[in-house]
């Protein structure tokens, strides 16, 4: 593969998309599959066929468009977004191509959860199809990576990804400069670059949604990556929950082999790589980094003692970078339009934009792409339309079992790393749940001490028996048994794994509890002291009472 | 080092051992394919019994103790075998908030399994998943592979109605 | 000839001390009399760090880090017996103590179990968590050993010792967390195991009581250790 040659693809996917005078794009990532889109995306083909109308009228299954929630999405080149589209509804949309939109499907995009996004990991979502890669090139796909490797040195690329101020977008938010420049500098024959594509915080599924919408995104990031610190193999470590991510990024790197961007001497160059996949099997530990080298590596995931950090010895033993779907995401754009550009959006520490997985109590869920220092509030009122039925805010989760609540006295709050981490939470992976006077805090933190206990790998002691003695006392404060002793037994647990722990898991175990005995300490007192649960979900209620709506 | 121990040959007949058997050639008979090999056998068993562990542990030279090991500390590994069908509730945060834990409670009791089990009649297996990343469409459940989303206590119990009566 | 290994010096607890550059905090303690506790590490066997009983304060470091894999370095300064370190390990010994069945009185390893000096030295006079009492099981169907999991705290010597000295790697873990417990071959009875040598290592290097000889009685249960170095240091000359 030549630039030349891949000019060329581009120019041909070009010219034979513009023969299409009609598009109508279907959302089939997962969220909307899950509500039939398939269904409808056949129906729409069948009637274009009916119609005799394929030559000029295109039917393209694409990625998330990001309302899941008003799933089946259909978007159409008059610049409409049709909702809770079915079947039957194939007709009317190609009818209306010609004319008026079709009144009772449409999805009004004139509104904050449309405007207020800035789309640079998900500027394709939602625009090609995911099982194409000449889609992806003609949207200027692989440029990157050619510019990287024909006119860049491999620390220049480095250089703008220092420039740019990209963190990573994992959860702890290490400069990915800073890590890539201790890669490169690491004295090795192999190195190893791996995607971390094991979302487990139960609660986020950005990495899904852009595995799923924009494989050849995350690939190109990995090969800029590999290319700037010599690497010549890959892994991407996937959760096996998540089988449409595995079937496309399992046709993206085939496609790519078959153009030659992935294998031996790249664009006739020196830079060889090769990507292959590794299933994740259940452990959010695994999202620890010596962990996952562990699993990769076909062990039990356990996490190590850091030093040694992977950038000196990690995968096999050899110099290895890691780092999630979303930071890979987001260097071809970097290298494409320069650090300076990148570094140009968002707050003084915290670069760029973020995606966000937006769920719980909160009109619009779905996913979500702002510019990092965006406030809570426009996150949860504007962009999520506020709270459904007339309910009233009462926290909004971020960080998952890593995080913690925030009440509606930090709504104010830019959302950046340091100011969610001062908060007492943490940006984490990009999961945010919204919860209105329902749910009891009290709850939520069991739920994630429930969590962590059932993840915790068991390996050092304070997380393994601590997380079981945590969960044991916050249940017994939801059956209203608790006494003040125990209280003071879990502020103590709280420290303990804090500090005590051997990893991520078990030190930040204790976030949800700290969190909300912060913010929320009257509700534990009531609990405690007058065996009531004030939004009434604790307790010795029959569950019929607590059907869901 | 020779090493004296051949690379065993299948527990039986089944034509299904040559997917294995595949996976393991892929991973060059290494210990590192231990779980890339689990996984292969659990998609075409639908679960790992001791006879698959063995065969596998000694095929990719691992301990036995190593792979039963591994296949017990992943939770998308599972040593019995499934019902006909399965149901799975998803417990992620969106789907907890949106009251999944309710929609398990009365599972729970229609069927009398807690999740990880499988009705005495091998109809239904009961699980729980840590979040299905389907957040926008809480509360989630997956019925043999088929995701619904929004899904209420009547409707999960209407679902499995059909299949315990069936 | 092994070339000669650069000297750091630093200060433990106040003293000026000094390693050699590949030893870690605990080697450097040990070897100058300066207790720090431990269940894992055992001399002669691969470090897991996994216990965090020798976690300890280094000046400068926000963190408490394991002197059992922290390497020494030039100029260091390490606190090994803070009040805080000390909070912290009773409540760790204390944890350990209310996950299985520790009962002192009945136990074979009685007066010779490092957990129970630990908890001694320590000072634990009462464990103020409350006890899970779990059920666990005996394996008794070895000819020579058993294994009681009333009394494993999961420290893996035996896991190490069979797989690094023995290379046997009978022992494993299983599951995770709080159900974690060690298993010989697939998860079969001890004495059908088909890897095992019947060395006994394990139950020599085994801190408590939990791997123990057939036919002993309350207290008489005495590990012996020192073949451990002895093992490891002619494989490495060997190597």
């Amino acid at each position: 593969m030549t630039p030349e040659e891949l000019d060329q693809i581009a120019e041909t996917e070009r010219e034979a998309q513009s023969k299409f005078t009609q598009r109508v794009n279907v959302c089939v990532a997962a969220g909307c599959l899950s509500c039939q889109s398939q269904s409808v995306k056949d129906a729409l083909d069948q009637e274009v066929t009916r119609r005799g109308t394929k030559d000029h009228c295109q039917v393209k299954g694409v990625g998330c468009m990001g309302l899941c929630s008003e799933g089946p999405l259909v978007s159409t080149n008059t610049g409409v977004l049709y909702k809770k589209v079915e079947a039957t509804d194939g007709g009317a949309i190609l009818d209306s191509l010609d004319g008026a939109p079709v009144s009772r499907l449409v999805c009004p995009t004139d509104v904050p959860f449309f405007q207020r996004q800035k789309k640079i990991v998900l500027e394709n979502s939602g625009i090609i199809d995911p099982d194409r890669v000449e889609d992806y090139v003609a949207a200027n796909g692989y440029t990157a990576l050619i510019k990287a490797l024909t006119e860049m040195t491999s620390r220049e690329v480095t250089e703008q990804i220092t420039r740019s101020g990209l963190r990573g977008r994992g959860g702890a938010g290490y400069p990915t400069g800073l890590k890539w420049s201790t890669v490169s500098k690491s004295v090795g024959t192999q190195k190893y670059v791996i995607c971390n594509a094991d979302e487990g915080d139960p609660g986020a599924f950005m990495d899904r949604s852009v595995l799923e919408s924009d494989p050849h995104r995350v690939l190109e990031g990995m090969l800029i990556a590999a290319y700037a610190v010599g690497a010549s193999e890959g892994y991407i470590y996937v959760r096996a929950e998540y089988p449409l991510a595995i079937k496309r990024l399992r046709t993206a790197i085939r496609q790519a082999e078959h153009i030659g961007l992935l294998g031996s001497n790249i664009c006739g160059t020196r830079f060889s790589f090769r990507v292959d996949l590794r299933l994740g099997a259940g452990a959010f530990v695994c999202g620890e980094e010596t962990a996952l080298i562990a699993s990769v590596e076909g062990k039990r995931g356990t996490p190590r003692p850091r030093p040694p950090y992977p950038a000196m010895e990690g995968l096999f033993g050899a110099p290895t970078l890691i780092n999630n779907v979303e930071t890979f995401a987001n260097i071809a754009p970097i290298i494409r339009n320069g650090g300076e550009w990148y570094a140009g959006i968002g707050t003084e520490k915290s670069k760029g934009t973020k995606v966000f997985a937006l769920a719980g109590r909160v009109e619009n869920t779905g996913l979500v792409e702002v510019p990092m220092g965006i406030s809570l509030r426009e996150m949860v009122f504007d962009i999520g339309g506020g709270i459904p039925d007339g309910r009233k805010f009462k926290a909004v989760q971020t960080g998952g079992p890593s995080g913690g609540c925030l009440p509606s006295d930090c709504l104010d709050m830019p959302v950046d790393y340091e100011s969610l981490a001062r908060a007492g939470s943490i940006m984490g992976s990009g999961g945010m749940i919204v919860m209105d006077e329902s749910s009891c805090m009290v709850d939520v933190a069991k739920y994630f001490m429930d969590f962590c206990m059932t993840e915790s790998c068991g390996k050092c002691i304070p997380c393994r028996v601590g997380t079981y003695q945590m969960h044991r006392i916050l249940t017994a404060i939801g059956n209203m048994t608790a006494t003040p002793q125990d209280m003071k037994m879990l502020e103590e647990l709280c420290d303990l794994l804090k500090h005590t722990s051997l990893c991520g898991l078990g030190q930040s175990a204790p976030n949800p509890v700290v969190s909300t005995l912060r913010s929320f300490a009257e509700e534990y007192r009531a609990h405690i002291e007058d065996h009531k649960c004030p939004a009434g979900v604790c307790g010795a209620q029959p569950a019929e009472e607590r059907e869901t709506a | 080092m020779p090493s004296y121990v051949a690379k065993p040959t299948p527990p039986n007949q089944d034509k299904r051992w040559k997917l294995v058997d595949a996976t393991i050639r892929r991973q060059g008979q290494q210990q590192r394919g231990l779980i890339e090999t689990l996984h292969t056998v659990q998609e075409a068993f639908g679960y790992l019994d001791a006879q698959a562990l063995r065969y596998v542990a000694m095929s990719l030279r691992v301990p036995l103790s190593r792979a039963y090991g591994v296949a017990t500390f992943y939770h998308f590994f599972t040593l019995k075998p499934a019902g006909e069908h399965t149901c799975v509730i998803c417990m992620g945060t969106a789907c907890y908030i949106k009251g999944s834990q309710q929609l398990l409670d009365a599972v729970q009791r229609d069927l009398g399994i807690v999740p990880g089990e499988t009705t005495a009649d091998k109809k239904v297996s009961l699980l729980t998943a840590r979040c299905l990343g389907s957040c926008g469409l809480a509360p989630a459940v997956v019925y043999d592979q088929e995701v619904a989303g929004k899904v209420g206590t009547p409707a999960i119990r209407e679902h499995l109605k059909k299949w315990t009566h069936a | 000839m092994r070339p000669v290994a650069p000297v750091k010096t630093l200060r433990i607890d106040g003293r000026d001390l000094s390693g050699r550059q590949e030893e870690t905090i605990l080697d450097v303690a040990r070897q100058n009399g300066i207790f720090i506790p431990r269940l894992c590490e055992m001399d002669g066997l691969t470090d897991v760090g996994a216990c965090r009983l020798c976690l300890v304060e280094i000046k400068g470091q926000n963190k408490l880090l394991p002197a059992c894999v922290t390497s020494v370095e030039e100029g260091m300064e390490v606190t090994t017996d803070s009040e805080r370190l000390q909070g912290y390990r009773k409540m760790i010994l204390e944890l350990l103590l209310t996950e299985r069945n520790h009962v002192c009185s009945v136990c074979v390893s009685n007066g010779h179990c490092e957990l129970q000096m630990l908890a001694q030295r320590l000072g634990i006079t009462h464990v103020h968590f409350p006890y899970r009492f779990p059920k666990e099981e005996v394996d008794a169907s070895h000819d020579r050993f058993v294994i009681d999991h009333n009394r494993c705290i999961l420290c893996t010597r035996c896991v190490r010792v069979c797989d690094e000295i023995e290379g046997a790697h009978t022992w494993d873990i299983m599951g995770r967390g709080i159900d974690a417990k060690v298993i010989t071959d697939l998860n079969e009875p001890w004495g059908t195991s088909e890897t095992c040598t019947s060395c006994g290592k394990c139950v020599h290097v085994c801190p408590t009581g939990a791997l123990f000889e057939k036919g002993r009685s309350v207290a008489e249960m005495l590990k012996r250790r020192q073949f451990l170095p002895y093992l490891t240091m002619m494989r490495e000359e060997n190597e």
